[in-house]
């Protein structure tokens, strides 16, 4: 009975390709400082999350305690989210992701919640390689309880107070490598192209996605004498590599040069191109990676980009060799074994 | 040989006229790590095959090889299964106790000891019998490599030929021992063998205690808790086991990974579980809380230092409502305390695992059968009341041999609480995830994961309003903690109810719970048959405290409290409960010694509580 003509086109909103719009993907209000490097993270994810296509619903959030713990609330409200103890997500994340194979982890973390507190879970969420984007939103301090140093302090970087860090910083993209992580990079809160690019790939991998993004402290660790203020990570950006992603939806079109950009094939058909900035860089060697990483520090350096994949290490949950449902909502028929099994365990015991 | 033997002076003539059938504790005091849990093993299962009620416990050092172990073996006609206080027949195997092992005997007990060890010059009110274990294991064992594991099967024959256990059934429980090791079960049977022949050719029996066929095992099955409670677990439905080895829980663990993989993975090779050793307890249980959230059955099992350890996690799951499962095995605290001991000790800092306003459910095991059943329904009421319950067993209940009757298949549904689906949330529309619609405490909650727009929540572990929004309002914060008390509340009524045991016109009351009641029941008639006391008895087998609890205590004028910690930790929980004026009632009995409690210690307190 409709006998409107139909609305020209012009004024519906762009959609992705699974038919939702960017709204779909956005989260309450956001109860940071203004100019907090963790909301420009939070539009990355966003960004990221729509372009791949990825049903909200399918994403789990989950994080510590902290500033950074705090913004899964600032994105995707259609996702589930977990906001835990501190320094202990990973173990959260992991019980999630055994109940529910098909979920998306994303974890979102802090350095404090990470490097100090949370160092332990940390390393073992590595070597599982569980299929997880882990996200350390890096500052260097704790901002909530007002700008105390965190493990990933640099030496001689100085507090507000005018207080040294004389203590050397743990680099979680070096023990990600060691132990076991398979995509491992390093991004900046206020480069977008980068980490957004780098966010696309992770959504794309399978297995253990650890990105440190330096994501300054407007309030308690962005002033002259820091190491992670915006102007010193601009000032000291190094870039191993140009990246551009071609995502597997998507007609790859764009030839590369073999002998300058690296290809690499991503777990679901995607494509991650990296345009190499330093010649001999081959992001699938761990050991480059951690020496280059070690070199980085030496020249105080704020190395970013991709530095390691490996897109063949089986995952955690590869390893456990469940069926294809999520466990969470198997029937009592797969879960509870018939009484003849109960029968025959008595009898061994008679 | 048998010259050595040594006849009781004094009593000696008494001794060999009386004749003690099924009734007597049997000990075997040796090394750990020498092979001996086999021997005691097929001594408890020939028994227990002659159809007599048997017990097993074993107990052993924090160690792994060379240190003294003893294992006592109770056979009691009466079904009495507790620890018996008393030994009346020492197997002495081990050189370093032995003196004192001897010498803590009672008069008229009987001892086996090995020849050089000279133990009948200690006493001369014992029955002694010598044997020489290395000259009839070097007869029987070719092989010096194995003769130490060999020679603990010596005694077996010579302890079946003394007390008369018959060796058709001792060959049997070696067949079943080592079922698929037909030479190693013919090499100790062999061992066996000529224990039983030296004995009776060369040892003249004088003790009086006799064990005799009876019908009261038939059907019966020996296992212990930890395994009950693996089974238990597994038709409970369980899909997430994480956990972090710790004394006396790991081989809950190990023995459901057994299970798990026998019955548990489908014809295409693909399991319906996931079991994951944890890096610590910290994270064993944060695995456990994750995925519960996530909708799976999730548990872990530990010990004392566990528990304290997941104290954190604890509140959070409390207060963000998250099911889950938690079996303590509970050892002797505190701290590392003796981590091979048993023990009630971790009751109340459990209640209240966690800082704030927290409280837990927690089910309290007193048998195999019921670490079998209680683990449906541990997850029925984690997953109902969306809280983590915690299943109170203990090393003596976890680790030692009990005969049970055969478990019995569940008879109750998998319950999985309050979940909305998808298509429940397109009916409703959307939901707020802790709103009391029920009036029972409990709120709607949606899996991670559920294909719709209005499915997610935001779970945290600070202040929240019922849609699981961020508040720090007051009457957010008090009306979400009112709430979680009426869903503890309403707890009450769903917990196991306790179990009650009547006497004659009883005026006094006895309240225990968990691995006490063995104790209990035979200090009961030892109380009535000695003292003319009689007495009433409330085993407990759930916190919080159902109504019949304080019932049972209006009911009589004087009610002991018997539990296996120092600070009557239980009758604290039950003063918090109860009305002042019957908080006078109760009296305190603590055994506190890291050895399962025993029914003489109790009888002994009690009467003399009451005057007599």
């Amino acid at each position: 009975m409709a006998t409107t003509p139909a609305e020209p086109r012009s004024s519906e909103p762009k959609t992705n390709h699974i038919g939702l719009t960017v709204i779909d993907y956005k989260g309450g209000k956001t109860t940071l400082c203004a100019g907090c490097g963790h909301n420009a993270i939070s539009e990355r994810i966003i960004e990221a999350m729509y372009d791949m296509g990825v049903k909200p619903e399918r994403v789990a959030k989950l994080s510590g305690i902290g500033c950074s713990s705090k913004s899964p609330a600032y994105f995707m409200n259609r996702s589930h989210s977990f906001n835990s103890v501190h320094g202990r997500m990973p173990s959260v994340a992991t019980g999630a992701m055994l109940a529910n194979r098909n979920l998306i982890a994303l974890g979102v973390s802090g350095d404090g919640d990470t490097a100090s507190i949370g160092i332990g879970q940390f390393v073992h969420l590595m070597r599982r390689n569980l299929p997880i984007i882990y996200i350390i939103e890096d500052n260097g301090v704790y901002g909530l309880t007002k700008g105390q140093f965190s493990a990933t302090a640099d030496l001689g970087s100085k507090l507000k107070s005018g207080v040294l860090n004389d203590l050397p910083p743990i680099d979680t993209c070096t023990l990600a490598i060691q132990l076991g992580a398979t995509f491992v990079g390093r991004s900046f809160s206020g480069d977008k192209r980068q980490l957004s690019t780098m966010l696309k790939a992770a959504i794309a991998h399978n297995g253990t996605v650890m990105l440190d993004v330096v994501s300054p402290c407007v309030t308690f660790n962005d002033h002259e004498g820091s190491t992670k203020s915006y102007k010193y990570v601009k000032d000291h950006e190094e870039t191993l590599q140009e990246m551009s992603f071609v995502p597997h939806f998507e007609e790859i079109d764009v030839e590369y040069d073999p002998g300058t950009t690296v290809n690499v094939t991503m777990h679901d058909g995607s494509h991650l191109r990296l345009r190499k900035l330093e010649e001999d860089y081959d992001p699938t060697d761990r050991i480059q990676a951690m020496t280059r990483l070690t070199a980085a520090h030496d020249k105080g350096e704020v190395l970013t980009g991709l530095f390691y994949v490996n897109t063949k290490a089986p995952s955690f949950l590869d390893m456990l060799n469940m069926v294809d449902e999520p466990l969470a909502t198997l029937p009592e028929s797969l879960t509870r074994p018939g009484r003849q099994v109960l029968e025959a365990a008595m009898e061994e015991l008679r | 040989m048998a010259t050595t033997d040594v006849a009781p002076q004094g009593t000696g003539g008494q001794l060999g006229r009386k004749r003690i059938v099924n009734d007597m504790s049997i000990q075997v005091a040796t090394v750990n790590g020498s092979g001996s849990q086999s021997s005691n093993t097929v001594l408890l299962r020939a028994i227990f095959q002659m159809g007599v009620p048997v017990s097993g416990k074993n107990l052993f050092p924090s160690n792994i090889a060379g240190l003294p172990t003893w294992y006592t073996i109770r056979a009691n006609k009466d079904g009495y299964v507790g620890r018996k206080k008393e030994i009346d027949f020492l197997v002495a195997m081990n050189a370093e106790t032995a003196q004192d092992d001897v010498m803590s005997l009672a008069p008229g007990a009987s001892v086996l000891y090995d020849e050089p060890l000279a133990l009948d010059k200690l006493r001369n009110d014992l029955i002694f019998y010598s044997v020489p274990y290395d000259k009839l294991v070097a007869a029987v064992c070719p092989e010096a490599k194995l003769r130490k594991l060999v020679k603990n099967m010596v005694y077996v024959g010579v302890v079946a030929q003394l007390l008369a256990i018959e060796m058709d059934e001792v060959e049997k429980a070696i067949r079943k021992q080592f079922a698929k090791k037909v030479k190693a079960a013919n090499l100790n049977l062999a061992a066996v063998r000529a224990g039983f022949d030296y004995a009776k050719a060369s040892l003249q029996k004088r003790g009086a205690f006799y064990i005799e066929r009876m019908d009261e095992t038939a059907g019966k099955i020996i296992i212990d808790g930890n395994s009950a409670a693996a089974l238990g677990c597994m038709f409970a439905g369980c899909t997430v086991v994480t956990w972090y080895p710790i004394t006396p829980s790991s081989s809950l663990v190990e023995t459901m990974i057994e299970y798990m993989k026998e019955y548990r993975i489908g014809p295409d090779g693909k399991a319906t579980f996931a079991i994951v050793q944890a890096e610590d307890e910290l994270a064993a249980i944060g695995m456990v809380i994750g995925a519960g959230w996530a909708g799976a059955r999730s548990m872990t099992a530990t010990a004392g230092p566990g528990i304290s350890l997941m104290s954190e996690f604890a509140g959070l799951a409390y207060y963000a409502e998250i099911p889950g499962v938690i079996w303590d095995i509970q050892r002797v605290g505190p701290s590392t305390g003796l981590p091979t001991r048993t023990s009630q000790g971790d009751i109340l800092a459990t209640a209240f695992l966690s800082h704030g306003d927290t409280k837990h459910i927690m089910l309290i095991p007193n048998s195999a059968a019921e670490c079998f059943s209680m683990a449906s329904e541990a997850f029925n009421l984690a997953e109902q009341f969306q809280t983590l319950v915690f299943v109170m067993s203990d090393l003596d209940l976890g680790m030692n041999n009990w005969m049970s009757d055969p478990f019995e298949y569940p008879t109750t549904p998998i319950k999985r609480g309050k979940v909305l689906s998808k298509e429940d949330l397109t009916k409703l529309g959307g939901f707020a995830r802790y709103k009391d619609l029920d009036g029972d405490g409990v709120g709607y909650r949606t899996l991670p994961g559920t294909d719709h727009p209005a499915a997610a929540y935001f779970t945290r572990g600070s202040g929240h309003n019922d849609k699981s929004n961020y508040s720090e309002r007051p009457d957010d914060y008090e009306d979400n903690m009112e709430r979680l008390n009426r869903k503890f509340e309403t707890a009450r009524s769903f917990v196991p109810r306790p179990e009650i045991l009547k006497g004659a016109n009883a005026k006094i009351g006895i309240i225990a719970y968990g691995t006490s009641h063995w104790g209990i029941i035979e200090s009961r008639d030892q109380l009535r048959n000695e003292y003319a006391i009689e007495t009433d008895y409330l085993r407990l087998r759930a916190y919080p405290f159902t109504r019949e609890v304080h019932e049972f205590i209006e009911q009589h004028e004087r009610v002991y409290v018997v539990e296996q910690n120092r600070d009557a930790q239980m009758l604290s929980l039950l003063k918090l409960d109860l009305k002042p004026e019957l908080i006078a009632r109760l009296r305190s009995i603590s055994h506190l010694d890291g050895l399962p409690l025993d029914a003489r210690s109790v009888t002994d307190e009690l009467s003399t509580m009451e005057g007599k």
